[in-house]
């Protein structure tokens, strides 16, 4: 093994341990906080793909902005320290044996399909040419997707501040 | 033993996405559902920029379907903990099975 296949190795564990506790553990607030790890190794994972600006933006919008997000909403709605009732039985054992036997066949048709091989091109997503993509409006251009998102990001910022508005006792009589 | 490849990671982002399915049959408090989505929408990102980068390094779209869906998560993330900020103030908790007015 060279180095950085133990490094893609330790990445991995870390990704699915810290998941795992995300999804386990019993107290809300540990729960975000393994979450936010689990989406730094995720970034980590994109910086061994040598994809820097995708990690950028993993840390910027994920770590900065939803976990955040995430861990206000914990403190807007329940005490942080308490614990949360302990999953029933009846429920987390069907679960558990449904992801796993999911994953066992999902794993068991990927390790037996052969994807093909890439072209020799190498693999250079530098800067420039995300950029100039997004804005082209000639053939493999991104313009329409992107002005259609700023456009949802318009419609959810609007409906956001609509939804969790407060409406006084005034106005409603 | 196979060098590190696209199945790699492809069984890396399987393992994540089943986390968090794991994670959405068992919580029953909203923002811990929240949480699982978003390890399964991470799982998706790293899939199209693992097939990007290991089947089509010519193209780059694979990056921009992942930019998209970082956006647009943002969006879900912040329109969904107004919902449950909403709910919380109408039935004083977040938990999935006291909102049951319109089960029957």
């Amino acid at each position: 093994m060279n180095v950085q296949e133990i490094i893609f190795y330790l990445i991995a564990a870390y990704i699915l341990g810290t998941g795992i506790m995300a999804v386990t553990t019993n107290r809300i607030f540990r729960a975000a906080i393994w979450l936010l790890f689990s989406l730094v190794g995720i970034a980590s994972l994109y910086f061994w793909m040598d994809l820097e600006f995708i990690a950028a933006i993993q840390i910027v919008v994920y770590v900065g902005g939803i976990v955040v997000l995430i861990i206000f909403s914990v403190f807007l709605t329940q005490k942080a320290g308490d614990e949360m009732p302990v999953a029933l039985k009846s429920r987390t054992l069907p679960a558990a044996f449904a992801s796993l036997f999911a994953l066992a066949f999902t794993a068991n048709i990927l390790l037996h399909h052969n994807f093909g091989s890439a072209s020799n091109v190498v693999f250079d997503p530098n800067m420039d040419k995300i950029g100039m993509a997004m804005l082209n409006t000639g053939d493999g251009g991104f313009i329409l997707p992107f002005e259609t998102v700023s456009m949802l990001l318009l419609a959810a910022l609007i409906g956001c501040i609509v939804i969790a508005m407060k409406i006084k006792k005034e106005e409603t009589q | 033993m196979m060098p590190i490849g696209l199945t790699h990671i492809i069984l890396l982002s399987t393992a994540l996405f089943f986390i968090g399915v794991y994670g959405f049959f068992t919580r029953r408090n909203l923002i811990t559902i929240l949480m699982s989505i978003e390890l399964m929408l991470n799982s998706v990102n790293i899939n199209f920029v693992a097939f990007n980068k290991y089947l089509y390094p010519q193209n780059i779209d694979g990056i921009f379907f992942s930019i998209f869906i970082i956006t647009i998560a943002a969006a879900e993330a912040a329109v969904a903990i107004a919902i449950i900020i909403n709910l919380y103030r109408s039935h004083n908790s977040i938990d999935v099975e006291e909102a049951n007015e319109m089960k029957y």
